[in-house]
């Protein structure tokens, strides 16, 4: 599983799709206040993108892409934007999550929760997408023990 | 009567799933096949949660200018959408969970046989 | 044993699909989950969710509020719940691979 995948072909398609996928992923994260989507599905995107390199081209090439070690830092930083955000707001005087009160100045309060959603869904999507990601690279690591 | 059968055949079909993951979990020796068996078992959930947000003549949980916000049965429930949105992500999670449980099980054990699991513990 | 496990299951399933016959209609306005106004008088969330969501947040996609505003505590421990899930992978992987050397 960490070699890389025989057929030229398979990897040719891959390394088509891989970034198509990922400029959708984002575009469905940001793009969630106004059509289906959001952060789940974005982040299950943009780990798909960076799964189909990973199957198809081996662990060599998916170094260079977004390497091990570094999927679990990810996943801390969408957790910690997202409770960052309910704490920012509570240290303003609101309640926790309550995005009324977050000190952005000259914003109204229900653009404020505007701008407050946005943000929690970019949390979610990166914490998604390195879990994804890293439970992938676990499984193969220990499929490759046995 | 072919009122009823369009009122309820979406939940027969949901309990058709829940008896096939059922069958997995009961019938099957392989744990593998015993953990599809339980992932079929909690989409056959989502989908009944899915099914009964619907409502006739109504449209998408997006709101249109052209369709009055006043009038709630012009829009589907979004409730149930978002609970099963999270449920979906954490049962992706959770089978991630168990095929690591297994992979751990198989390195030690080298089986994923029910009952030669069970002598090789003994 | 088997037939005994066949029996139970096709049991199960006839249970069910009885039951099933007293659900509302599927997609009926009139249900209960879709009226303004519960039995006891209290409004409905899904109907509250419907009306309030843009005037709230000024954002069209009613799911996204409901998951985003009203419900952000409960989808923050639930990332808390698939980041725990990340965790497990890592140490029950990991630490079996550095025993056996």
């Amino acid at each position: 599983m960490r070699d890389q995948f025989q057929s030229p072909i398979v990897l040719l398609g891959a390394r088509l799709l891989s970034p198509y996928i990922m400029v959708f992923g984002w575009y469905v994260i940001i793009h969630g206040h106004y059509s289906p989507g959001g952060g789940f599905q974005g982040g299950a995107l943009l780990a798909a993108s960076l799964l189909l390199i990973r199957v198809a081209g081996g662990s060599k090439l998916a170094e260079l892409q977004i390497q091990e070690f570094a999927t679990t830092p990810l996943a801390v930083i969408g957790v910690v934007i997202y409770f960052a955000t309910g704490l920012v707001a509570m240290a303003a005087g609101g309640y926790f999550l309550d995005y009324e009160a977050l000190p952005i100045p000259g914003v109204e309060p229900d653009w404020l929760r505007y701008i407050g959603i946005l943000i929690i869904e970019v949390g979610i999507g990166l914490a998604v997408m390195a879990i994804l990601v890293m439970i992938y690279d676990n499984m193969v690591r220990g499929e490759d023990y046995a | 009567m072919l009122d009823f059968f369009f009122g309820h055949y979406a939940y027969w079909f949901v309990i058709i799933l829940l008896c096939i993951g059922a069958y997995g979990i009961l019938f099957k020796k392989n744990l593998i096949k015993k953990t599809i068996g339980l992932a079929i078992l909690q989409i056959s959930v989502v989908l009944y949660f899915v099914s009964i947000a619907s409502k006739w003549d109504a449209t998408v949980t997006v709101m249109d200018p052209d369709i009055p916000l006043d009038q709630v049965a012009n829009y589907l429930n979004p409730l149930p959408h978002t609970l099963m949105l999270t449920a979906i992500v954490v049962g992706v999670a959770t089978l991630g969970v168990a095929f690591t449980l297994l992979i751990a099980i198989y390195n030690r054990y080298e089986t994923l046989d029910e009952e030669e699991l069970i002598d090789k513990i003994q | 044993m088997k037939a005994l496990k066949i029996l139970i299951l096709v049991l199960f399933a006839g249970i069910l699909i009885y039951a099933s016959s007293d659900l509302p209609f599927r997609g009926d306005p009139d249900n209960l989950m879709h009226a303004e106004e519960s039995i006891t008088g209290t409004t409905v969330k899904g109907n509250y969710f419907i009306q309030n969501a843009y005037r709230d947040t000024r954002t069209p996609n009613m799911v996204t509020v409901v998951l985003g505003d009203y419900r952000s505590i409960d989808t923050f421990g639930e990332q808390v719940v698939i980041y725990t899930a990340g965790l497990i992978t890592l140490l029950v992987l990991r630490r079996s691979r550095r025993r056996g050397k």
